[in-house]
């Protein structure tokens, strides 16, 4: 409509037009403002003083515009917070809305839904749990979201090799236990996922099956029973599953023993990823240690109570002054390490049966992750940092 | 005789074996149905004949001779002692029944075939145990009481006879919980109680059977030629706490020192037995590997063990405090707020946009 097309056509205002008609119409000659618009044309508000409207006529009491001595002042210094805060993209929160934005970022609505979608499943009981009682669901959307802090935050777990881990098919991550209480094994899982996408599955001890709310929190997570059949069903499915062999003696072993490996159990681990030809990853875990360290473990009061043992951490000392919060873990630095896988394909299948091979890769898995805690713990800084 | 077997049914008067001689006698190659039962079974059977006597009774033997029956069905073990009056009386039904009527078909030479309904029962439920039992596992330590234990003593003597009548095939089907409409057991009744008891601080693993299920692989065991043990269950499992969800029920947990207690209040208010072997189970729970089932005798369950507790919930129209209904709208309020609020900021947005002037 524009350029080429003005020759011919003119563009008349409608408004103008009207305007011009009613001044013609009721003919008084009340004074226009002389002021000209942005955008080039007169302004046609009626004039009332000095030949200029409201809007435009010079105002002569206002204050002068603030000089540069004055913008130091606080409104000054706030309004440039703002100016600031605004070209970057944040405001203070003014409401609810504004502040779950700030929270949970920009699609906080699909977080919101999500969340809904969740409690309607776990309500109606509409969820799957395969065979194993694992619970992807729960797991996925409630467990590992709440430890994420605690990785992230807390311990800022480094972790390196990932891509030792096989993406898809059976595996057995094999790795040191400490820590009075295992942590571990919870961020560990959590890392894996995290790195790969894949639910490692835990092979857990019986006295954690048979223990109320742990049992099947557990099963719940995707733990299994460590025993032969158990494991040889999960790596049939070509599970990645994850194993702890110290067991408690790994877990509760005293603070002048820190990272240094206790018995792997009998071997089963290596017998069983023979028998299913997978690969195995021995993986390091340092800082684990340092949680709770164990300065003194209560044999006496352990035996009464029926558990493997019954640790004296520093932590209970602080308890008078910090209360509850004393029990918090201590938040070291930690390091996981997954190695270079182990092939186990070059033994065949019937060397599980072979008690001589299953010892001599029992101690090569076993000086492996030794030999990768000791690198690590040499590269670390300090504990904590 | 020449055109189908001829069936005799223990215990007949059971909800399930009611089912399955109706099935039996829709098929051809099923020439004729015997019930026995001291109860009259639930109308509906047609062709089948009826014989009002126990297991123990000597006239089950001459029935057996005089119908020329090849192929007994074993339905008749009580499962607690409730409809059995005393567990003393429902031992000696149970299992000196069991020991009658396998002496009655030893001299029987008809008989050609003894099918056994036992239960998945008779693994025990114990925190080591497998994650699945197969046909071959054997419990660590055998049910020490109550109705899983004359399962496995039933189970033994059935053992026994088939090595004693080589020529009769033997059929052990160890079934999971029976759910569905028209079965009823201790279990499903549990659920008719507005707040279902758990053990607090557990959560076992079930596994269902669907009783469409059961009656199909009952009719396939009978009519074809399937000797030895076969698990039969729903696929999957399902946890205590999600059923309880799926049913719209609210779990109340007891913790375990009063578990006893409650499940004595429990027999005497409502007439639910909740016996030992089943608190066990109710910790632990048990899963059953159903391989075999599909790979021998070729049969693939139609009801998953979650299908199969959704169809129990919908027969029985249990209706729960947390109505499904009920969640899914507020979910569905929940999605309609934040589109109206995704709609109001972006009308909001409209006015300061900067081509406007």
């Amino acid at each position: 409509m524009s350029g080429e097309g003005a020759g011919h056509a003119e563009v008349i205002s409608i408004a103008e037009q009207r305007a011009a008609r009613e001044q013609a119409a009721s003919g008084d000659a009340r004074p226009r403002c002389q002021a000209t618009t942005l955008d080039g044309r007169r302004c046609r508000n009626y004039a009332v003083d000095a030949g200029h409207c409201r809007v435009h006529s010079v105002r002569t009491d206002v204050p002068e515009p603030p000089s540069a001595d004055e913008a130091t002042d606080e409104g000054a210094a706030r309004r440039r917070v703002d100016e600031e805060a605004a070209r970057r993209g944040w405001q203070p929160p003014q409401d609810a809305f504004a502040l779950l934005r700030d929270l949970l970022g920009a699609d906080w609505g699909r977080h919101l839904s999500d969340a809904a979608a969740f409690v309607r499943r776990r309500l109606t009981g509409d969820y799957e749990i395969d065979e194993f009682g694992f619970d992807e669901d729960l797991t996925t959307h409630l467990l590992m979201p709440l430890i994420r802090p605690l990785h992230r935050y807390w311990w800022r777990v480094a972790s390196y090799g990932a891509e030792h881990i096989p993406t898809e098919g059976g595996g057995l991550v094999v790795a040191n236990h400490a820590g009075t209480l295992p942590a571990d094994a919870m961020i560990t899982r959590l890392d894996i996922l995290d790195q790969t996408g894949r639910h490692a599955r835990e092979l857990a001890a019986d006295l954690a099956m048979r223990t109320p709310f742990v049992g099947p929190f557990s099963r719940k997570t995707g733990a299994t029973l460590a025993s032969g059949p158990d494991a040889d069903r999960l790596l049939e499915r070509g599970e990645l599953v994850a194993v702890w062999p110290e067991g408690f003696k790994g877990v509760g072993k005293p603070w002048r023993d820190r990272y240094r490996l206790q018995r792997f159990g009998r071997g089963g681990f290596v017998s069983t990823a023979l028998r299913a030809q997978v690969p195995i990853v021995p993986t390091a875990i340092v800082g684990s240690e340092e949680i709770y360290p164990l300065l003194y473990d209560l044999r006496v009061v352990a035996r009464l109570l029926g558990l493997p043992y019954f640790p004296i951490v520093p932590q209970m000392f602080a308890l008078p002054v910090l209360g509850p919060f004393a029990l918090l873990p201590l938040p070291s630095k930690w390091v996981i390490e997954y190695g270079e896988p182990i092939d186990t394909t070059r033994f065949g299948p019937q060397a599980a049966d072979d008690p001589m091979v299953v010892f001599d890769l029992t101690d090569h898995v076993r000086d492996t992750i030794q030999h990768m805690l000791h690198r690590n713990l040499m590269g670390r800084r300090s504990v904590f940092l | 005789m020449a055109e189908g077997r001829r069936v005799m049914i223990t215990g007949v008067a059971g909800d399930l074996a009611g089912l399955f001689a109706a099935a039996l006698e829709a098929r051809d190659d099923v020439a004729h149905v015997v019930g026995v039962d001291i109860r009259t079974p639930a109308a509906g059977l047609q062709r089948t004949e009826f014989v009002r006597a126990d297991v123990r009774n000597p006239v089950v033997a001459r029935v057996l001779e005089q119908q020329g029956i090849d192929t007994v069905v074993h339905m008749s073990t009580a499962s607690g002692p409730s409809g059995s009056g005393g567990r003393a009386l429902m031992k000696e039904h149970n299992v000196i029944g069991a020991m009658q009527l396998l002496a009655a078909c030893q001299k029987t030479p008809s008989v050609r075939r003894f099918v056994l309904k036992s239960t998945a029962a008779v693994y025990g439920s114990e925190h080591t145990d497998p994650v699945s039992f197969r046909e071959t596992d054997r419990p660590r330590t055998p049910p020490p009481h109550g109705f899983a234990k004359d399962a496995t003593e039933i189970e033994e003597y059935v053992g026994a006879f088939g090595q004693r009548r080589e020529d009769v095939d033997v059929t052990i089907l160890r079934f999971a919980n029976f759910v569905g409409g028209r079965t009823d057991s201790a279990f499903s009744r549990l659920f008719s109680l507005p707040a279902v008891p758990t053990v607090l601080g557990y959560d076992p693993r079930l596994q269902f059977c669907h009783e469409e299920d059961a009656v199909e692989v009952l009719a396939r065991v009978v009519c074809g030629h399937h000797p030895g043990v076969y698990n039969v269950a729903g696929d999957g499992v399902v946890y205590l706490s999600q059923a309880i969800r799926l049913a719209g029920r609210v779990p109340a947990p007891v913790p375990r020192p009063f578990v006893d207690g409650v499940a004595g209040l429990l027999y005497r208010s409502r007439r639910i037995d909740v016996s030992p072997e089943q608190l066990r189970f109710l910790q632990f729970g048990r899963a059953i590997d159903t391989t075999r089932l599909r790979e021998d005798i070729g049969y693939q369950p139609r009801y998953s063990s979650r299908a199969a507790f959704e169809d129990f919930v919908r027969r029985r129209r249990i209706r729960g405090l947390v109505a499904h209904d009920e969640v899914r709208r507020l979910e569905h309020e929940v999605n309609a707020f934040l589109a109206r609020h995704d709609q109001r900021r972006f009308l909001a947005a409209e006015p300061v946009s900067e081509d406007r002037r």
